[in-house]
């Protein structure tokens, strides 16, 4: 199954043995857009950095390079505005919910409704939009800098956002319509690829993918970074570790991800959106390691200095790689259209995995 | 024999066609000439269908989805399938490396010849009826089922380990699938007390056979409606094709247009399933009547038979196209389980209540 199968979402080769229908092994063959990024790290500055690490992940490109950044601002001890803290967060939270909303989009379209990938699209373009107002892109935002944010917000962000949050309130209802509540999806996805907290904890699946085995791994929970300290928000946690528990925590984390959004849009305090900074950044001499929440899972930075301007040495962890390595677990003995409706709730992004 | 053209019964007018044919040459060639003209008339009739319904399963799908749909070429993208037919005719026909060649090419075929001969027994209006045999539920379900023949070939001859899963799916299903159609079919011929199909429309003059059978007749539309589906392959049973996990299914090798000829196939199958519910359930061509209501039923037999006709088997293609663009697709075994644990049982105890009550007379509107 692939390099080039339509529901293995990008270019990943899965070697299956199959009995009939039913999968008796699962064997990931990854590298096959292997990139080099940690290599490529070691020859360039801490700035130019952060244009990689978004092409990573490029769903949660802005937490991303979140993590390069707080890394640094750690490494340097710089404390950043509260103003940049508040938008961080934000725009984290926006770029989860755009996330998860291409990933239920497109486990609609693994599970072969079609209906729902326009659904889910349709509404993404909404936060597309706001992203793009303010950071000029769309897709991968390197709006994130040492020291702070690339640029002031836009003027009509605040605006923006509310009205995003009004609508999507409105919206997440037809989701459940169309696809939770279904007599197929559910046929499909209880009790489908069951990972039990154990398992979960030794694959070191995060995120969703482990949260709905009861796993509780929310870095924003656990070692708050940026302004998580000051909201209230639940950690979604389901316990039955199927592909339908997978499925309804990021759906609800949708929910929380915008009462987080509400709690700070009001209230985003005044002042710079950087610390000044030197254009060539030398960290001092040591190990360092960030991880924050991507949309995945937990994604981590792990920077080894000598003093110079590049670092010695560049590790990611990434959440989709632990994730994957769960698949061959959960799919022995099921179907192989199980086979895709499990992939499709890992949420795997194949850059991440090869890196 | 004068003739007179009358909307609302064909009648006479096929008889005048026999007739002047008959006078004017011998029994044979008479007879040769009314098949080259059905067949001809057939032919225009099948391509028009077939590529409407792909226009109209596009622009549907597409409303569903909130997008636009087809609407570059003509008015409203109005000749977009034309425009991909003739795409799909010049493109280059890809033969296999050890694939079975004879069976390869003849696998599509098969398939539009199937549908071909399901058509010739539906009853378009009044009197317009290709052939009226005396068991023609009996005829178009034997035919229509020689279909699975043509996918499982064009999945064994391709030499495609997706493509032969998709037609051994597909086998399993289509076939189980058939007996559900089958029985449902069957509890409303014991309430018609025929298979002939112009009796069973003449039969619904009264009332709509739907209503006449009251909870026996709508069991058996139910299941009639998802077994169809599930047998014509159409979503959410589009498992021969689950383009999710086989690429593409049975037709993965397939190229230009004797892909287009499966396609093609699938919607006419729709198109003849579409109608032969609308014949059995819902009157076929014949208007709503209700007993009792003298004047309604007057003026409802001001609308043509054709359009009586028509306007049902849309109805029905809706319900399925809207089955497809909202359901997520089934596995196989809980496919086959659907079928063999209830939908079976529960068709085959709807005949023994069907003939219950056609016994002791209770249906609706005697």
């Amino acid at each position: 199954m692939g390099p080039q199968h339509p529901s293995t979402h990008g270019v990943l080769r899965l070697v299956l043995s199959l009995k009939g229908e039913m999968v008796q092994k699962v064997e990931p063959h990854c590298g096959y857009i292997h990139r080099g990024m940690e290599k490529m790290t070691e020859t360039m500055t801490y700035q130019q950095i952060i244009h990689l690490t978004d092409r990573l992940d490029y769903l949660s490109a802005h937490m991303n390079n979140a993590a390069v950044c707080l890394a640094v601002e750690k490494a340097l001890d710089i404390e950043v505005p509260e103003r940049v803290k508040v938008i961080r967060t934000i725009m984290d939270e926006l770029a989860r919910i755009a996330s998860h909303q291409l990933w239920w989009c497109s486990f609609g379209m693994d599970l072969g409704g079609l209906t729902c990938f326009f659904y889910g699209l349709r509404d993404r373009e909404k936060i597309l939009d706001i992203f793009e107002e303010t950071t000029g892109s769309r897709l991968i935002q390197s709006y994130n800098c040492p020291g702070g944010l690339m640029a002031d917000l836009d003027p009509n962000f605040q605006k923006k956002v509310k009205d995003f949050i009004k609508y999507f309130r409105k919206i997440l209802p037809e989701y459940d319509e169309l696809l939770s509540g279904n007599i197929i999806m559910m046929e499909r996805a209880k009790g489908v690829g069951v990972m039990s907290k154990e398992q979960a904890i030794s694959f070191g699946m995060t995120g969703p993918s482990g949260r709905g085995s009861g796993f509780s791994c929310d870095v924003r929970k656990h070692h708050p970074y940026h302004a998580y300290d000051r909201v209230k928000f639940n950690e979604v946690l389901r316990t039955e570790g199927d592909t339908y528990a997978r499925y309804m925590v990021r759906l609800d984390e949708m929910r929380e991800s915008m009462n987080i959004i509400e709690q700070l849009i009001d209230n985003i305090p005044t002042g710079d959106v950087a610390v000044k900074m030197k254009p060539i950044i030398k960290l001092p001499e040591g190990e360092y390691y960030q991880r924050v929440e991507s949309a995945r899972g937990e994604f981590g930075v792990y920077i080894i200095s000598k003093g110079e301007k590049n670092p010695y040495r560049m590790k990611f962890r990434s959440p989709n790689f632990c994730n994957l390595s769960a698949l061959d677990t959960l799919a022995r003995g099921q179907k192989i259209a199980d086979l895709v409706a499990i992939g499709g709730s890992l949420d795997y992004i194949i850059p991440d995995i090869d890196r | 024999m004068s003739f007179t053209f009358d909307f609302y019964d064909f009648t006479s007018f096929t008889q005048w066609v026999d007739v002047t044919l008959r006078g004017a040459c011998s029994p044979f060639w008479a007879v040769l000439w009314e098949m080259v003209i059905v067949g001809v008339l057939f032919l225009a009739f099948y391509a028009v269908v077939g590529l409407y319904l792909v226009y109209a399963e596009r622009k549907i799908c597409a409303f569903i989805q909130n997008r636009v749909g087809p609407n570059r070429v003509g008015p409203y993208g109005f000749f977009q399938t034309i425009a991909d037919l003739i795409k799909l005719l010049m493109k280059e026909i890809i033969s296999i490396r050890e694939a079975d060649k004879l069976l390869f090419n003849l696998a599509p075929f098969i398939v539009i010849i199937t549908s071909f001969l399901a058509l010739a027994a539906i009853p378009f209006a009044k009197g317009l009826h290709p052939i009226d045999l005396n068991i023609g539920v009996f005829y178009v379900m034997a035919i229509s089922s020689m279909g699975v023949v043509g996918i499982l070939l064009a999945g064994w001859s391709s030499n495609s380990k997706y493509s032969l899963l998709g037609a051994m799916r597909s086998g399993a299903q289509i076939i189980s699938y058939e007996l559900s159609v089958g029985m449902s079919l069957i509890a409303i011929c014991v309430l018609a007390g025929s298979m002939q199909l112009s009796t069973i429309v003449e039969g619904q003059r009264d009332l709509w056979f739907i209503f006449k059978g009251h909870i026996p007749a709508i069991t058996a539309f139910i299941v009639y409606m998802i077994a169809a589906t599930a047998e014509t392959n159409r979503g959410p049973f589009d498992l021969a094709e689950a383009e999710s996990e086989l690429a593409a299914g049975f037709h993965t090798e397939y190229s230009g247009i004797k892909f287009a000829f499966f396609f093609l196939a699938e919607y006419m199958n729709m198109f003849i399933v579409a109608s032969l519910a609308a014949t059995i359930f819902w009157g076929g061509w014949m208007p709503l009547h209700i007993p009792g209501l003298e004047s309604f039923n007057h003026v409802m037999d001001f609308i043509p038979p054709v359009l009586w006709y028509v306007g049902k088997t849309v109805v029905i293609i809706l319900i399925m196209m809207w089955f497809k663009w909202t359901f997520p697709r089934l596995r196989i075994d809980q496919l086959l389980n659907l079928e063999w644990k209830f939908l079976l049982p529960i068709s085959l105890v709807n005949i023994l209540i069907m003939a219950f009550i056609v016994l002791m007379g209770w249906q609706i509107g005697l």
